[in-house]
């Protein structure tokens, strides 16, 4: 009975700064370790396209063999939408079960718990990026960048992984349930296809070609190609930028209102 | 302690509370009563933060509900009626995400967990998954993460629904203890035995409305004299004032 009577004094005192996200972060991570399917389909569904798109299509798109050259910015983009499409399932399932409930009678910022998929999924999508390239770099990827280039296309990378994990994660804010959740989801992972990431936009119908050359993934793409290919990165940056900003914005105030509509007292 | 006054809720035109009365002193266990639907969970909602009354002052540590919401969240706990727990976490590290969210310190935390773990009998289950739980071991996990810090308010919402018989005595006996240290504990139930054993007072939530409050004895005397009835259950108070007798 006297571990009942608290060996900790009831203190009602503000909790230091960060832990909330701290504690959250850990959490949704944790999460990502348990999830051992989803992880592993993150990594090997881009993995496999790689290998179809190099090996299978890519003699019939472009028969000189540059083609891996061409591809991989483009899969490295696809891999992570692919891992980022989890964040709605996980933030849906925790906004229909109990748990969110518990976060809410606690004098806590409970928004956090929204932090911490979104960091959990920049974690996770990183690291199935270094696979992709690593596998990239066997089947005959052969990039010139240099460091500076590197860095800059990865800071690129997590850019879009963080604007597309905010739209998923509001996606899952709005979602009925997490199977609605992933069926959402899924609609923005063709944004990769409709691009210029595996073929060029001139080879498309005329209307797709606006379409193509006007949504975020092709100036995303075209960027990290000439950073790692050797190209002129300079133009299409700001957009890419842009478009990556503009969607973390947007998304950030749609979830924050869709939360404190879900979330909320009613 | 808890102080309601002419509470109301409706859900669209469903009329759920219409006018509650209720206070729960410090150091005192106040049963809540009422058939299904009565309103009591709506009632522990809108008391722990969770549900907006439409009329009426709730107040909880002498903190307004509505207004003053974060103050009151610092002071209460909550079981609610249905479970609040990590799935994916084992019981371990749901106990020490909420010691974390409290304020403890990493290693308060990892202790209050092993020794809330040994309290609930889930010391063999501490490293599993709670997806992988009974419903009875859930329940138990859910009312020990409700007891990590201590709270001057506790609100337990059928909080032995679900346990065997050993685990359903232990509580009570660990509800009995934290109202010895002085917390007020508003609790819900539909086994009226339960009220019965361990409520100083019962409130019966009927209509939208306390409809009866008192000692579970003064209930059976006054009904015993209504219905001359010479050895009254609260199971006959219960069924003669909610109309259903
Ligand atoms: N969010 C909601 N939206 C609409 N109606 C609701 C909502 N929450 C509760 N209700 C309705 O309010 C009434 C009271 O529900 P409540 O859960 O408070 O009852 P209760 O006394 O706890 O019942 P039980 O003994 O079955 O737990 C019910 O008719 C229920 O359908
Ligand atoms: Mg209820």
């Amino acid at each position: 009975m006297t571990t009942l009577a608290s060996s900790t004094a009831f203190v009602p005192r503000p909790l230091a700064p960060f832990t909330e996200e701290g504690v959250f972060i850990r959490r949704a991570l944790l999460h990502s370790l348990r999830n051992t399917e989803s992880a592993v389909m993150a990594i090997m569904l881009p993995v496999m396209l790689m290998l179809l798109f190099t090996f299978v299509f890519g003699g019939a798109i472009d028969g000189s063999g540059d083609y891996v050259d061409y591809v991989v910015p483009g899969i490295i983009l696809l891999c992570a939408g692919f891992g980022a499409a989890a964040t709605a399932v996980s933030v849906s399932q925790d906004m229909t079960t109990g748990i969110i409930d518990r976060f809410r009678t606690m004098p806590i910022r409970a928004s956090a718990v929204l932090t911490g998929h979104i960091v959990a999924s920049l974690v996770r999508n990183l690291i199935a990026t270094g696979v992709v390239i690593g596998v990239a770099l066997l089947v005959g990827f052969r990039p010139n960048g240099g460091v500076v280039d590197w860095i800059a296309a990865i800071a690129l990378v997590a850019l879009y992984i963080l604007a597309i994990t905010s739209l998923f994660a509001a996606v899952g804010l709005a979602a009925s349930n997490a199977e609605a959740a992933s069926g959402y989801g899924f609609i923005l992972l063709f944004l990769p296809y409709l691009s210029s990431a595996f073929v060029p936009v001139e080879t498309m119908p005329a209307w797709l070609q606006w379409f193509a050359a006007h949504q975020p993934v092709t100036p995303l793409v075209e960027t990290i190609r000439a950073l790692l290919l050797g190209g002129d990165a300079s133009t299409r940056w700001p957009t890419a930028v842009a478009w990556s900003v503009g969607i973390i914005v947007a998304a950030s105030i749609w979830g924050a209102l869709l939360f404190r509509r879900k979330a909320g007292r009613r | 302690m808890i102080e309601v006054e002419k509470l109301s809720k409706s859900f669209g035109r469903q009329e759920v509370l219409r006018g509650v009365d209720l206070t729960v002193e410090a150091g005192e266990i106040v049963g809540l009563l009422g058939p299904n639907g009565a309103g009591k969970t709506t009632l522990v909602n809108i008391l722990s933060t969770l549900v907006l009354p439409d009329s009426g002052t709730a107040r909880v540590a002498g903190f307004d509900v509505v207004t003053e919401s974060d103050e009151v969240r610092r002071r209460i706990s909550i079981t609610g009626q249905s479970s609040a727990v990590d799935e994916l976490l084992t019981a371990d590290e749901n106990l020490r995400m909420i010691g974390r969210l409290s304020g403890l310190s990493a290693s308060s935390s990892r202790q209050r967990s092993a020794e809330l773990l040994a309290r609930f009998d889930l010391v063999d289950a501490a490293r599993r998954r709670v997806a992988s739980y009974s419903g009875g071991m859930r329940r138990r996990l859910d009312l020990a993460l409700s007891l990590v810090v201590a709270k001057p308010v506790v609100f337990l919402d059928e909080p032995t629904t679900g346990l065997d018989t050993r685990s359903r005595r232990e509580l009570w006996a660990a509800i009995r203890t934290l109202a010895d240290d002085g917390a007020a504990v508003l609790l819900t139930t539909q086994y009226l035995e339960e009220a019965d054993q361990l409520a100083d007072r019962v409130a019966l939530l009927d209509g939208g409305r306390v409809v009866a409050s008192g000692t579970a004895d003064d209930l059976k005397a006054r009904i015993g004299d209504e219905l001359s009835l010479p050895a009254p259950t609260l199971d006959d108070v219960f069924l003669a004032l909610t109309g259903r007798n």
